[in-house]
């Protein structure tokens, strides 16, 4: 963690505050909390906060502020942000999934990378509880960490076009859900029939910064029960 | 309010969407800005026809539409030159046009200088909000017609506007921007240029890019020198905007349009301006982009004249008693 936050325009409309840069939790804590703070203070000319792991941008109405205003305002709230707490809700969302096979085509290679069996892997990775860090990417996919050292494996080498919706993949240290059939470099292990992004609901993204998240290995035959595609 | 059917879609174009001005207050749902891609030419659109700035219009690309006119109504076409008619006969862009029931509006061929052009109907395109806009994004499935690009038999809607313009309204000359195959986009460095070598930044800023065919409304893959990192070629997830110019391990940049993602772990060496996003809405494969950097108070005066110019369109327009 950066012993003060650091600043930086980015464009001619937004700044970027940079608290560190590891995913590292009580980091992506003061993430949230300064982000809490923005909006309450109801500072004039905000517009849009987008906080990740280590990182919060700010956009701002260049009509009604500047970047020097900006940086004057937070950096007075930055005094008195080791004093408060992000409010999150922490709730439980427990993911079925379905491990392997054609669910989950890089499970066997996850395995091989770490010299263990595809059992194995399944059980390290469901057995650890995870924390959604950040929303981002498309639609709804949650940023969770951090995945044991002998599940962490880096991304794919090339990317793959097409992943279907319910997708459970990893990156490095890092495991996330693709909302959406969408592109993407993550190792893919499993699949989930949760919907992760419904806009007939009234809250359209089902996970939030804060969740506590862990998986619960099914059977292909429950996935269906639970309503997911083939 | 109450709307009124606009247009049967006979041929759709190759990408036409409805758009307005975006989606705001979602990124932090990874749900992306949207909205029309060049935004000049989106607000020419609506100005012509009396529009607040945010009415929908349709964003045709490439190759435009044939639509059939379904209720009398007042349309301007403003952005890439297309050769467009009515009924067969040569109609102006940047301009008012009175349509009556059974117009057919025809783009004829493809765009010859810009991509995209947008068409403005008075009272504006009438689409359920969703999320704050009527936007389609398109990869999200959502917004705008259904989610989707128009297709052959859509009926299109329309807001019903007070009344119709009664006078003749046309753009001035010096107002219509003048697209080139080389477009020069101003950028600001950063947010990650310090993660590139002072060569690398320098060709980034020297050389021309070509827009390869893998572009579209969320990045643009360039062609062209190679930019050097100097070695991680990742960073710790962090957001990005439009106009984010990020560079892969490949070294070839990737300028994020207005579908972005919300969030990427490539290293940006730039980020292009307002102006410069909305100038680079109108590239197409094979135009190449000189990017030019400015500092980050020539980048404010040239946001706050770009905002000053969209606010004086209105008052400098022809206009002419019918």
């Amino acid at each position: 963690m950066y012993s003060s936050l650091k600043y930086s325009p980015v464009g001619d409309r937004a700044l970027l505050v940079k608290f560190g840069d590891t995913i590292d939790l009580d980091i992506n804590h003061n993430v949230h909390a300064f982000n809490g703070m923005i909006q309450e203070a109801k500072i004039p000319g905000v517009e849009e906060c987008v906080p990740a792991y280590a990182s919060l941008l700010v956009y701002y109405n260049p009509l009604k502020t500047s970047y020097e205003q900006m940086v004057f305002t937070l950096k007075d709230l930055e005094s008195s942000l080791d004093t408060h707490d992000a409010k999150l809700e922490t709730r439980m969302i427990v993911v079925p999934t379905v491990y392997g096979g054609s669910f989950g085509p890089d499970l066997i290679n996850v395995a091989e990378y770490h010299h263990l069996t595809e059992t194995e892997i399944v059980r390290l990775h469901s057995e650890a509880e995870y924390v959604v860090y950040m929303i981002g990417f498309i639609v709804g996919f949650p940023y969770m960490g951090k995945v044991p050292d002998n599940v962490a494996t880096p991304r794919l080498e090339t990317p793959r076009l097409k992943i279907p919706a319910g997708s459970v993949g990893i990156a490095g240290n890092q495991t996330g859900i693709y909302p959406r059939e969408s592109p993407g470099g993550w190792r893919i292990i499993g699949r989930t029939p949760l919907v992760l992004f419904d806009l007939s609901s009234e809250k359209p993204v089902l996970f939030q910064p804060g969740d506590k998240v862990r998986f619960k290995p099914i059977s292909e035959k429950e996935y269906e029960k639970l309503g997911g595609k083939p | 309010m109450k709307s009124v059917d606009l247009f049967r879609v006979i041929k759709p174009g190759l990408f036409t969407s409805v758009q307005d001005l975006g989606r705001f207050g979602y990124q932090r749902f990874g749900i992306p800005v949207s909205g029309a891609m060049d935004k000049y030419a989106f607000v020419c659109a609506n100005t012509l026809v009396g529009n607040s700035v945010n009415d929908a219009c349709l964003e045709v690309t490439l190759l435009g539409p044939e639509l059939e006119v379904l209720n009398p109504t007042q349309v301007s076409l403003a952005g890439a030159d297309f050769s467009v008619s009515v009924n067969d006969e040569v109609a102006p862009m940047w301009a008012l046009l009175n349509l009556k029931k059974g117009d057919v509006i025809t783009f004829i061929g493809s765009a010859e200088r810009g991509c995209r052009t947008y068409v403005a109907v008075r009272g504006g395109i009438d689409v359920p909000i969703i999320l704050g806009s009527r936007s389609t994004y398109v990869r999200g499935g959502f917004g705008g017609y259904e989610g989707c690009l128009l297709q052959a038999g859509n009926v299109i809607r329309g807001l019903e506007s007070p009344e119709f313009l009664k006078e003749r309204r046309v753009m001035p000359t010096e107002l219509i921007p003048k697209y080139e195959s080389k477009i020069i986009a101003d950028v600001t460095l950063g947010p990650q240029e310090e993660m590139f070598t002072a060569e690398g930044v320098e060709t980034f800023l020297s050389q021309e890019y070509t827009l390869t065919t893998e572009s579209d409304r969320m990045g643009y893959r360039l062609d062209g020198a190679l930019v050097k990192h100097k070695s991680a070629t990742e960073i710790v997830t962090d957001p990005l905007l439009p106009g984010a110019v990020q560079v892969p391990g490949n070294g070839k940049p990737i300028v994020l349009m207005v579908d972005a993602q919300t969030t990427g772990g490539y290293p940006k060496i730039a980020t292009a301006t307002t102006p410069g996003l909305s100038r680079l809405g109108q590239a197409k494969p094979g135009d190449t982009i000189q990017f030019k950097e400015i500092s980050s108070t020539k980048a404010r005066d040239c946001y706050l004249e770009f905002y000053a110019s969209l606010d004086q369109l209105e008052m400098k327009l022809i206009r002419q008693p019918l």
